[in-house]
């Protein structure tokens, strides 16, 4: 006898995913759940928005890792309430770490949780996690053929960053190519060009981050 | 590696359908090109995992699909490539990706009656 399913095989983690958003929601906290492969500057871009914005908003930082807590070291450094989840080896945090997480934060006291998810440009962009936004951030080294090649995490982002533009005069990098094939991907999504390192394009990141709040 | 917790979560749901069967033979799943799965982990982390249940020894069937484009100028329908999103067509770029983030278990198939 054949009984027909279709039921998303994640959905289980759909479901927690709704309930960390819940969560989220009830203290008041917005959620970013931050996606790149490594070294594309997540944990530099979290510590560059803790040091303009970190006197007008309460920041909280899940730092997921496969073994070390160096990247929570660095965000409490710049000022963040962060905790590490070590995911033992596992390629992409799951709604359940965060939901374990979430129970540590002193959510009551923070208006921003940024989550800086494993370097992994093929595995987190399917688990859900219930923040309010994806964002990926990719960089200039990585070269200019992410979006064609990993199409699946452009996909599922509500803004895209392009981290190290003060590598441009270096590095061969199409923008315009690398543009389209987010713009195929993603019609219409936030996409900011800016440089941790130097500053430059911090200002419409910090300007687009406060105004998720309202 | 996440293959274990696809399998694990392709073993809930279908023991949840499965309500009172004797056992499940068989589980389609359906997987679009863009969702990162390997067949063969799965299919590795499968044996361990079932084991013991009532769908120890179903045979897992991957339907795969295409990562497919269309162009909205001229309609054209063709696979999603590697190096360039322009429609082989008529050269535009006003195209979408229709199909390839598909996953989702379909149908299983049970010996003995699950209510
Ligand atoms: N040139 C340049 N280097 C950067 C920039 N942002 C980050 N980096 C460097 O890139 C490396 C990886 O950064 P990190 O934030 O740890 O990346 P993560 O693995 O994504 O968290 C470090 O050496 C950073 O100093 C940038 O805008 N320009
Ligand atoms: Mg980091
Ligand atoms: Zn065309």
């Amino acid at each position: 006898m054949n009984i027909p399913v279709v039921e998303k095989i994640l959905s289980s983690n759909d479901t927690l995913a709704d309930e960390n958003r819940a969560m989220l929601d009830a203290a008041g906290v917005f959620g970013i759940n931050m996606m790149a492969s490594p070294g594309a500057g997540k944990t530099s871009l979290i510590e560059m928005t803790l040091q303009r914005l970190g006197g007008e908003l309460r920041l909280g930082v899940i730092e997921g890792d496969l073994a070390t807590s160096l990247d929570a070291e660095r965000a409490q450094r710049a000022g963040a309430t962060a905790i590490q989840i070590n995911t033992g080896g596992n390629c992409h945090l799951e709604a359940y770490m965060i939901r374990d997480a979430l129970r540590q934060l002193p959510l009551s006291e923070l208006d921003l949780l940024i989550v800086e998810n494993v370097g992994n440009l093929v595995c987190p962009a399917n688990w859900k996690l219930g923040t309010h936004k994806n964002i990926l951030v990719a960089s200039i080294p990585e070269g200019d053929d992410k979006p064609y090649k990993y199409p699946g995490m452009y996909r599922g982002v509500e803004a895209v960053v392009i981290n190290k533009v003060d590598l441009l005069p270096y590095v061969p990098f199409r923008m315009d190519y690398f543009k389209q094939g987010i713009e195929v991907l993603n019609p219409g999504v936030e996409i900011f060009s800016l440089s941790c390192r130097t500053g430059e394009g911090m200002e419409a990141w910090l300007t687009w981050l406060k105004g998720l709040r309202q | 590696m996440h293959e274990l917790s696809v399998t694990q979560n392709i073993l809930s749901i279908a023991l949840k359908h499965a309500g009172q069967a004797e056992s499940i033979t068989d589980i389609y799943l359906v997987i679009g090109q863009l969702s990162s799965m390997v067949d063969d982990c799965i299919q590795f982390y499968w044996d361990i995992i079932s084991e013991g249940t009532i769908a120890q020894g179903a045979r897992l069937h991957f339907k795969r699909l295409p990562a497919m484009m269309h162009c909205q100028h001229c309609q054209t329908e063709y696979p999603l490539h590697e190096t360039s999103f322009v429609c082989p067509t008529c050269a535009t770029t006003n195209v979408v990706l229709v199909s390839g983030d598909e996953f989702y278990v379909e149908s299983i198939q049970v010996q003995g009656d699950p209510i």
